[in-house]
C-alpha cells in the first residue's frame, strides 16, 4: 500500500524516516458510510506535527486512531520503538496502557475533582519509574499555580485548556496528541495559550501531533505537516516545504505564505531593525526585543515577494535575496505563482503573468527575490 | 394508638425496604450501565421489561412471581433443589418480589445519570491511564452520584409503599410478611379507623418528607 500513498515529492524524505527508531509509523484503514480514512504515514518522532485539513477530512479520526480511542480494522502503529497496534498479529494496546497524553477540543476536566486532583489523576496512575516530568514543572509551564484549589466549573475556557494540557503532561507521555485545543476559544484566549504551547515545544522533548484547521496556528506551531482531505494524506513533509508546494491548495490561497526558521543575528539600534539569519542569508525585520541567537519563525506572504533580474540597490526594499526559480503555476490567467529556492529554503512569489513573461521567468533561472514584508510568527 | 403489632409492621417494612434497596443497587447498576451504553438490539426489549412494573397491576407481578416461585414453578423447583425451600410467604420471597416491583425506580435514574455522563469522561480517563473498572469507580460513580441518591430514595420509598405484590406472594404473616400497608388494610377491615389513621398519616408524612428531600435537593443540584 505504501507505494500507492499519495506522498508526492516529500516521499523520499518521509521514506527515509521509516527506519528511524525514534519515528512514528502509522497505517490506518477504517470507515463508515460516507467516510473512509486510509493513511500510511511515516512521521518524525520529534517536534510538532500538524494534522491539517477541512472539517470532515479525517484529522480527528486519525488522532483517535493514534490514541487507540478508535480501532482501525486495518491498522499498524509503532511509536518511538514501541508497537501499539498491529492487526496483522491482532495486537492492540488499549488506550489506558499507551504512554500518551491527549488534549480534547472542549473542556474535559473531571467536574467532581479540583484542579489539583485533576492533575494528579493521571500522574498517580503512572509508575514512579516512568515519571519524567515533575508535576511542579507541568504546573509552572502552563502557569496554573493560582488555580490548583479551584473546581473546573469556576475556570475560564482558556484556564481549563491549560489545566488539561498540564494534566496530560504530568503523565510524562511519550507522545502528546492535541485535538484543536484552541478551537473552542476566542481570539484573546488563543493568544493566551499559544505562548504556553510554544514553551512546551521548546522545553520538552515530546513529539506533539496537533490537529488544526487554522493555517496561522499551523504556521506558528508546526514543524511538520500532514495535509488531509477526504480521509487521505495529500502531502506529508516539513512545514516550509508543504506550504510552498504549488500542487497543493496552500500555495493558491490569497494569503499564501511560507515560513522561514531563522535566528536573531544582530540588532540595529539606530534604525530599530533586527537582522535575522537563515541559511547564511540576512533577513531584516522590524526591531525585536529578543536576545541574539534566539530561534524565531518568520512568515513571508507570496504577494509580498517580487522578482528582479539584477540585485537592485535603488529601491526601498530591504530584503533582496538571491534565488533560483524552481517551478511556475499559471492556473490563474492574470497571475503567476513562482516557487523559488533560496539557499535550500522555499519561497513563493506571486507576480503578474505579464511580468513573468517580460522577465523571462522560467524554471532554473537565477533571480533576486525582493521581500516587502516579513512577519514574526514566534 | 400505635400497637405492638403496628410497631412490628413498621420495623419489618423498614427492614424490607433497606434490604431491597441494597439488592436493587447491586442488580440495577449493571443493568442501567448496560442500558446506557449498549448498541445492542436487545436494549429496547430489556428496557421495556424493566419498565413493566410501572404499568402492570401489582397483582399481575405478584401472581406470576407466586407461580414461578411456587412448588411447581421453575424458580421454586430450583430453590428446592438447592435446599433453600420455597420463597413465597417468606421475607426472602418479599425481597425478590420487591426487587422486581421497584426495579424501574432504581434503573431509570441510574440509566439517565450514566447517559448524561456521556462517552467523553470515559475517554479522558483512558488517556490518563485508567482502565475500565478503575474508571467506573473513580469517574463514573462520583459523576453519577445524584443519580444514585435519587435511585436509592425512590427505590426505598417505593418499596415502603408497595401492597399488591406483598399481599400476593407474602400473604399476611405477623413479623414475617406483614408490612405497614397490609397492617393498614387489616385495621380498616376490622373497622379500627383510629389505628388505620395513625399508620396512614405516618406513611403520608414519610412519603412527603422523602419527596420533599428529593425535589428540594434537585433544585440545589441544578445550580
Amino acid at each position: 500500500m505504501s507505494g500507492a500513498a499519495p506522498f508526492g515529492p516529500g516521499a523520499a524524505r518521509t521514506g527515509a524516516m521509516a527506519g528511524d527508531e525514534a519515528a512514528i509509523r502509522a497505517r490506518f484503514g477504517l470507515g463508515w458510510p460516507g467516510f473512509r480514512l486510509d493513511v500510511d504515514l511515516a512521521l518524525p518522532g520529534r517536534g510538532v506535527i500538524a494534522l491539517f485539513g477541512h472539517s470532515g477530512s479525517g484529522k480527528t479520526t486519525l488522532l483517535r486512531c493514534l490514541a487507540g480511542l478508535e480501532r482501525a480494522a486495518d491498522g499498524y502503529l509503532a511509536v518511538r520503538g514501541e508497537l501499539w497496534q498491529d492487526e496483522a498479529q491482532r495486537l492492540f494496546v488499549p488506550t489506558h496502557r499507551r504512554p500518551l497524553g491527549y488534549v480534547f477540543q472542549e473542556a474535559s476536566l473531571f467536574a467532581h475533582l479540583t484542579v489539583r486532583r485533576n492533575l494528579e489523576f493521571g500522574l498517580k496512575r503512572v509508575p514512579a519509574a516512568s515519571r519524567r516530568i515533575p508535576l511542579d514543572q507541568a504546573i509552572a509551564l502552563l502557569g496554573i499555580e493560582p488555580l490548583l484549589d479551584r473546581m473546573p466549573g469556576r475556570l475560564s475556557g482558556g484556564e481549563r485548556q491549560r489545566v488539561a494540557i498540564a494534566r496530560a503532561l504530568a503523565t510524562s507521555p511519550r507522545l502528546l496528541l492535541m485535538d484543536e485545543p484552541l478551537a473552542a476559544l476566542d481570539v484573546k484566549r488563543k493568544q493566551e495559550i499559544l505562548p504556553y504551547l510554544e514553551r512546551l515545544h521548546a522545553e520538552l522533548d515530546i513529539p506533539v501531533v496537533y490537529v488544526s484547521h487554522a493555517p496561522e496556528e499551523v504556521a506558528r506551531l508546526a514543524d511538520h505537516v500532514v495535509l488531509l482531505a477526504d480521509g487521505r494524506a495529500l502531502a506529508v513533509g516539513p512545514i516550509g516545504e508543504v506550504m510552498a508546494r504549488l500542487d497543493l491548495p496552500f500555495a493558491h490561497d490569497e494569503d499564501a505564505f511560507v515560513v522561514i526558521d531563522a535566528r536573531v543575528a544582530a540588532h540595529d539600534e539606530a534604525y530599530a531593525l533586527t537582522r535575522l539569519e537563515f541559511a547564511g542569508l540576512p533577513l531584516w525585520i522590524t526591531g525585536l526585543d529578543m536576545p541574539l541567537a534566539s530561534r524565531v519563525r518568520a512568515r513571508v506572504l507570496a504577494r509580498d515577494v517580487s522578482l528582479a533580474l539584477t540585485e537592485r540597490h535603488d529601491s526601498s526594499i530591504l530584503n533582496v535575496l538571491p534565488a533560483r526559480v524552481v517551478s511556475l503555476d499559471e492556473a490563474d490567467p492574470g497571475r503567476t505563482l513562482v516557487r523559488l529556492d533560496v539557499a535550500g529554503t522555499a519561497l513563493l512569489a506571486r507576480i503578474t503573468r505579464r511580468s513573468a513573461a517580460q522577465l523571462g521567468i522560467v524554471p532554473g533561472r537565477d533571480v533576486y527575490a525582493q521581500v516587502k514584508g516579513v512577519a514574526l510568527l514566534r | 394508638m400505635i400497637t405492638a403489632a403496628d410497631l412490628a409492621a413498621i420495623r419489618l417494612t423498614l427492614e424490607l425496604a433497606a434490604v431491597t434497596t441494597a439488592a436493587l443497587l447491586v442488580v440495577g447498576t449493571p443493568v442501567a450501565w448496560w442500558l446506557a451504553r449498549t448498541r445492542s438490539a436487545w436494549k429496547g426489549v430489556v428496557g421495556a421489561v424493566v419498565a413493566l412494573p410501572l404499568v402492570l397491576p401489582p397483582t399481575v407481578i405478584g401472581f406470576y412471581l407466586l407461580v414461578a416461585l411456587g412448588p411447581h414453578g421453575p424458580v421454586g423447583q430450583l430453590t428446592q433443589a438447592l435446599g433453600l425451600g420455597l420463597l413465597p410467604f417468606t421475607f426472602a420471597g418479599l425481597v425478590v418480589g420487591s426487587v422486581f416491583y421497584s426495579l424501574p425506580f432504581v434503573v431509570q435514574p441510574l440509566q439517565n445519570a450514566f447517559e448524561a455522563i456521556g462517552e467523553r469522561p470515559l475517554e479522558v480517563a483512558a488517556t490518563l491511564r485508567a482502565g475500565a473498572i478503575d474508571t467506573f469507580f473513580s469517574v463514573v460513580l462520583p459523576l453519577a452520584r445524584p443519580g444514585f441518591v435519587t435511585a436509592t430514595i425512590l427505590g426505598f420509598a417505593h418499596t415502603v409503599g408497595e401492597f399488591g405484590v406483598v399481599l400476593m406472594i407474602g400473604g399476611n404473616i405477623p413479623d414475617k410478611t406483614r408490612v405497614v400497608s397490609v397492617q393498614i388494610y387489616d385495621h380498616v377491615e376490622a373497622l379500627e379507623y383510629a389505628e388505620a389513621h395513625w399508620l396512614s398519616a405516618g406513611m403520608l408524612v414519610f412519603s412527603f418528607v422523602v419527596l420533599l428531600a428529593l425535589y428540594g435537593r434537585k433544585k440545589e443540584m441544578v445550580r
